[in-house]
């Protein structure tokens, strides 16, 4: 079993609704990945998902578009992104650690090429936003053979058919995109989106997370409840932000939320 | 490549080969599905065909003639040229074909909103004027750059009623608006109608701005057969995301002797990597929902590319190009911003018509081909806009203040 896997099955035993944090690879610059993605793990996250920065950022809002662009001023690249999780993994072999990005720079360095680097470096898992199942054949093939997850978005406007298709393609977890939008702007419902959290259960065994929206302890908690995790980015990129230029104080700045955020969330 | 009928492609799926496709967040899978079926729908409805052959004539101002520059082609030496006039469309460019058709498709799909990316503004104009005339709420992206550097177009715009927002993200020009645009819809999806300006964006888009735009080679088709009894030996026109060209082209792929030339901006030459020729120097990648030839890094990042032209200064292009490249059908070449720019001279001075810069790049093409075919070969070039917006950017060139 993957990581992923062990990991949502330990916390149904525990009955604890995991907590993922996003953060842009290099982001404000590549020294400070690393110790951030480890004093993440130390703040009480169970999962890490690392962004790919990317020139085109479509489905992202303005946050992780400033994000991607610190990291491309340092030519923050996916194999460097890859070297990054390597060092990760050398002293932690239990997060699981989830890349999130956009196709190109996956196309340019090869399916195979890459699918082999990410199995290699200790990725578990891969969301491609502009990747659609239709598209996603031969990656998918590769994958599974690499037992790579293959993670999939449905989002508000996912009919029945395509909840069943995503489903019948997904690994590891179903990202539920709670808002109709792009990352970090609007507020969900979320009594709507238990309603769509239900409905995906009801086609799937994959744990569900939901995203997009969360920016607080109060509203990880309220997710927390129906939700098997709930996912954090741009609030989290805001902080990093915020320390762009003294890059030293980022890990306790960014944890002091992560922190407040697991307390709320086993307090629920 | 004789027993290819270009009538299959796309496939259902929107694949050209394997270019094309829809490379999009989940959240705009529905509404691009739901328009693709809307498209399939009305593009079989004799009411709705009506409607936009009738707004074509009357309101574009259609058939667009297909003039015989006979002069030009006598100082050249070699091939009868005919310049296809999409110049002389409402609103000055062959754009309007395009926005009507998505205009009326959007009406008929209940949508209130439009949306549209525009870099030199063209196709920002020719989206906020169907706007007016619909009373449909419309809002432009347009690249931060771009906005300074068009500056009349933009107020254009806004006389015509629409929001144009600036765009402050990655370089700040046309890829970057199309970004921007792209966030919009997965926002509002459910009141706005996304009019993407060229054949290039997630399927059905490419297929449909083709469709809308072929009127350009189905009337060529005809008017080169009632003027000269016979179809043209070479059809050339310039290629940014490749709208003007697909719409030439299309009606003509399956006549075999007709050969086709697209031509790209070369900016300040290949070897210099300032320029935006992503079929004759780019690899293929997925960027704005398809894979196609781009401009990219090692690492897959898109590059910032240069033309004099903002009309093709974009890192992609549609995807039938990059099949059509690949199956060997069309031959795509590229000219130098000093290339159009002389071309943009000799038609003005030669036969007195002003043509947009992009289309100069189609023209300084002719001006090398024309000299090695015969006397009585035909040379079909689409003159696909005038040049009026860019006089600014040639006295500036010429360090002229206008």
């Amino acid at each position: 079993m993957s990581r992923i896997g062990a990991r949502f099955d330990a916390l149904r035993v525990e009955g604890r609704t995991a907590l993922i944090p996003f953060i842009t690879a290099g982001d404000p610059e590549p020294a400070v990945t690393v110790p951030l993605m480890h004093a993440m793990v130390e703040a009480g996250v169970d999962l890490i998902e690392l962004g790919v920065p990317f020139s085109d950022p479509m489905a992202d809002g303005p946050a992780i578009q400033l994000a991607d662009e610190r990291a491309l001023a340092h030519h923050v690249s996916l194999r460097q992104v890859l070297e990054m999780v390597q060092q990760f993994r050398d002293q932690d072999d239990i997060t699981p650690v989830v890349l999130m990005g956009y196709l190109n720079p996956i196309e340019v360095m090869g399916y195979a090429a890459f699918t082999q680097a990410a199995a290699v470096a200790g990725v578990d898992g891969v969301i491609t936003v502009d990747l659609p199942p239709e598209e996603a054949g031969e990656i998918l093939r590769l994958f599974r053979e690499a037992a790579i997850d293959p993670i999939f978005l449905l989002a508000p406007t996912s009919n029945r058919q395509r909840i069943e298709t995503i489903c019948a393609s997904a690994g590891g977890f179903i990202y539920y995109v709670s808002i109709k939008g792009v990352t970090g702007i609007n507020q969900p419902d979320s009594t709507e989106v238990q309603k769509r959290v239900t409905q995906i259960r009801a086609v799937t065994d994959l744990p569900v997370g939901v995203g997009f929206g969360i920016r607080d302890a109060a509203s990880a908690a309220r997710f927390a409840r129906f939700a098997d995790a709930v996912i954090v980015g741009s609030a989290l990129v805001n902080k990093i932000a915020e320390l762009a230029d003294c890059p030293a104080g980022i890990p306790s700045h960014v944890t002091g939320l992560l922190r407040e955020m697991r307390q709320a969330m086993d307090e629920k | 490549m004789t027993d290819i009928d270009y009538a299959d492609f796309p496939d259902a799926g929107g694949h050209f080969g394997p270019y094309g496709g829809r490379f999009i967040a989940e959240t705009l899978m529905g509404p691009v599905d739901e328009l693709r079926q809307a498209y399939e729908h009305y593009a079989q409805d004799p009411g709705f065909v009506a409607e936009f052959d009738r707004d074509l004539r009357h309101y574009v101002g259609r058939p667009s003639p297909l003039y015989h520059a006979e002069r030009w082609s006598r100082e050249l030496g070699g091939a009868q040229i005919y310049l296809k006039r999409e110049d002389l469309n409402h609103t000055g460019a062959h754009k309007v074909n395009n926005t009507i058709g998505q205009a009326l498709l959007a009406r008929r799909m209940g949508k209130r909103r439009v949306i549209a990316e525009t870099g030199a503004g063209q196709h920002g104009v020719a989206t906020a004027t169907v706007a007016a005339r619909f009373g449909l709420e419309c809002v432009i992206y347009m690249g931060e750059e771009d906005i300074r550097r068009q500056a009349i177009n933009v107020y254009r715009m806004r006389l015509l009623g629409a929001e144009v927002v600036p765009v402050l993200s990655g370089s700040r020009t046309l890829k970057d608006a199309m970004n921007e645009a792209m966030r919009d819809w997965v926002t509002t999806v459910d009141d706005t109608f996304y009019i993407i300006g060229t054949v290039a964006g997630p399927h059905p888009y490419p297929a449909m701005v083709r469709d809308f735009q072929a009127i350009i080679g189905r009337e060529a088709r005809e008017q080169c057969l009632a003027q000269t009894g016979r179809l043209p030996d070479a059809l050339v026109a310039c290629v940014g995301g490749g709208s003007n060209a697909i719409g030439l082209f299309h009606p003509f792929l399956a006549d075999e002797q007709v050969a086709m030339y697209g031509v790209e901006a070369a900016g300040e030459g290949l070897d210099t990597g300032h320029h935006a020729a992503p079929l004759c120097a780019g690899k293929p990648g997925v960027l704005h929902g398809n894979r196609t030839y781009l401009m990219e890094d090692g690492d897959g990042q898109i590059i910032e590319t240069h033309s004099i032209s903002a009309g093709l200064d974009y890192p992609g292009v549609g995807p039938e190009h990059a099949w059509l490249k690949d199956i060997g059908r069309v031959q795509y070449t590229a000219v130098t911003d000093a290339g159009a720019l002389a071309a943009f001279h000799t038609l003005t001075r030669v036969e007195g018509i002003m043509p947009a810069l992009e289309s100069s790049h189609a023209l300084a093409w002719a001006d090398k081909l024309a000299p090695t075919l015969d006397h009585d070969a035909i040379l079909v070039v689409n003159l696909s806009g005038r040049g009026d917006k860019d006089i600014h950017t040639v006295a500036a060139l010429e360090g002229i203040e206008v």
